[in-house]
């Protein structure tokens, strides 16, 4: 019987599928909730992992790759585990004519990682946005939900502290 | 000259809410439209009023509406644009995070005027704020009765759901927006047939930009004649300008359509920083051909623009003064679109990747003395060969900054100067993190 479970393909929580029966309510198709659907799998599984795909394509009527393809085509999705916090540095044009590479260059000193990698113990992802839509306060980053404007070096080591 | 119109509620305290909205006049034009005006009245008024699309193409909104076919037995859809990513441009995300009930009326009333009865607000993922108050503004729209069921009393009736992107630049083209909304990757669709006649779900559908609706209340309220009269002969109203960049006070400018580029630049934003001259402008978001110091002295509309080789697109004025590196400029905006391109059409997914290529290795000191003309090659090779515009999107910077600032595309000395004017460009220096 145990084995039996084990083997049984994870699913979503009884309150995630209510609310995704909600969601596609909004719409004709299943299949248009993917893009919400993989929003609470992200959250649910951590990352849109193996077990996040499954889930997905079940109640979205679509198959795993199908839904592989998605999760790696929206940026905003991650198919492998990441940081407890995650910082979007944003290095568009207005962002960089404002010396946003000499602060994704303060980054990666600080965190000891390289664009794109997480810190050794989980606190930090770091990532590069595309223009966040705050040209005014550049240079910007986001971290979580949360969006920080004309950052300098002494800003943003205030702004990682407050950061788990 | 600063108009207050679009922005007109932006700095009172609360302006995101329903009762400082209302308070200032607003979803009274909604009351006043359905109790009075039939659908065809709003689609002649917004006609007259010469609204013209504010995503960046400048397509007339009500002959836009108009393509849609009256006696389809099929369900009809509107899609608000909101899916804002053109860099230097954030003037959508400043109306939903300060006046989201100005979109949504807009919203109502172009629905009302094309008989649908869904309607769905595509939001970029990156804007959470802008996300949340939209929300709570049709929240507070629906227990208002200004949604759902029979709105005000009246026979008609109209839904709307928000739908968030996922950080994908190219879900701002309409068609690879409607895609995404049906729960796909975004690559555009190839047209005929528009969005008008076989759009989201296969219906009749209309995909309006943020700024575009939220004009549509402004208009039906004080007249088509009112609006057309703030702008020039061939466009109406005001526009919002969102300035960044080497400027003293960087921000978003609502200004009459035509306001000259200068005047901008001085006026309101104060100047270039350091007392610097300028060097170029993109005038309006990434995808714009850059205009040289010498072109400057140019007004700000459609038309205009357009004559000049370059484009008002989404009003997003980026500055930039002497001592900025144009190849670290354009290398940089090319790697935008090389990453952005959705990799469906072989000259866009190839020629951005290419270009980019070549740019690095002109900053790495290894170009030769054919890259400009290479690079030139390329984007003509790129533009009008793809199904979507960013093809062109990608082309046009391409074009015009190695033509305007040739010299520095050309074998040399590796620059001395990365986009801030001060340092070199990490990843193209070399240099280690």
């Amino acid at each position: 019987m145990k084995e039996i479970l084990k083997m049984a393909p994870a699913g979503f929580a009884e309150e995630t599928l209510k609310k995704i029966d909600e969601i596609m309510a909004r719409y004709p198709t299943r299949r248009a909730a993917a893009l919400p659907v993989l929003y609470l799998a992200q959250r649910e599984f951590g990352c849109v992992d193996d077990r996040a795909l499954g889930a997905a394509s079940r109640v979205l009527g679509i198959s795993k790759v199908e839904v592989y393809g998605l999760a790696t085509y929206y940026s905003m999705f991650e198919t492998k585990p990441f940081g407890r916090n995650v910082i979007h540095l944003c290095d568009n044009l207005a962002c960089s004519l404002l010396g946003a590479e000499s602060l994704q260059h303060h980054l990666e000193r600080k965190l000891e990682i390289r664009m794109g990698e997480t810190t050794q113990d989980g606190r930090f992802t770091l990532k590069n946005a595309e223009c966040l839509g705050a040209c005014a306060q550049a240079p910007v980053m986001l971290v979580n939900d949360d969006v920080y404007e004309g950052l300098t070096e002494a800003r943003i080591d205030e702004i990682l502290a407050k950061y788990e | 000259m600063i108009v207050k119109v679009l922005t007109r509620n932006f700095d009172k305290p609360d302006s995101h809410t329903l009762a400082v909205y209302e308070a200032g006049g607003g979803y009274r034009t909604l009351r006043k439209v359905l109790e009075s005006w039939t659908p065809e009245q709003v689609v002649e008024e917004v006609k007259a009023s010469n609204l013209r699309g504010r995503g960046g193409a400048g397509f007339p909104t009500a002959i836009k509406w108009g393509f849609v076919p009256k006696d389809s037995p099929k369900p009809k859809y509107i899609c608000v644009n909101a899916d804002e990513g053109e860099p230097g441009t954030f003037k959508d995300r400043h109306i939903m995070e300060q006046d989201p009930h100005l979109m949504v009326e807009g919203t109502i009333l172009s629905a009302y005027a094309i008989g649908v009865q869904t309607a769905y607000i595509y939001i970029r993922g990156e804007f959470v704020l802008a996300g949340e108050r939209t929300e709570a503004a049709i929240a507070e729209a629906y227990a208002k009765g200004y949604l759902g069921e029979n709105i005000l009393g009246s026979s008609y009736s109209l839904d709307i759901h928000v739908h968030y992107g996922a950080g994908s630049y190219i879900c701002g083209e309409e068609t690879a927006l409607i895609e995404s909304i049906e729960g796909k990757k975004g690559w555009p669709r190839v047209k005929p047939p528009f969005p008008a006649v076989e759009g989201l779900f296969g219906c009749p559908t209309v995909v309006n930009n943020v700024e575009t609706l939220a004009n549509v209340p402004l208009i039906l309220d004080k007249g088509a004649a009112w609006f057309a009269g703030l702008g020039t002969e061939k466009s109406g109203g005001t526009k919002l300008f969102t300035i960044s960049g080497h400027v003293n006070r960087p921000g978003l400018y609502e200004l009459p359509m035509g306001t000259p580029l200068l005047e901008m630049i001085e006026e309101q934003a104060g100047g270039v920083t350091g007392g610097k001259k300028i060097k170029a402008v993109i005038p309006g978001g990434a995808s714009c051909p850059v205009l040289a110091a010498h072109e400057l002295d140019i007004k700000m509309d459609f038309n205009t623009l357009m004559a000049a080789g370059s484009m008002l697109g989404s009003g997003g004025v980026i500055v930039l003064a002497e001592g900025t590196s144009m190849l670290a400029a354009l290398l940089n905006l090319e790697r935008f679109f090389a990453h952005e391109s959705c990799g469906q059409c072989t000259p866009c997914r190839e020629g951005t990747r290419w270009i980019v290529q070549i740019l690095e290795r002109i900053e790495r000191g290894e170009g030769t003395a054919g890259d400009p003309d290479t690079l030139i090659d390329i984007a003509e090779h790129m533009a009008g060969r793809t199904v979507c515009p960013l093809g062109e999107a990608a082309a046009g910077p391409v074009k015009s900054f190695v033509k305007k600032f040739r010299d520095e595309f050309l074998p040399g000395p590796g620059p001395d100067a990365g986009p801030s004017g001060t340092e070199h460009h990490p990843q193209v220096a070399g240099q280690d993190g």
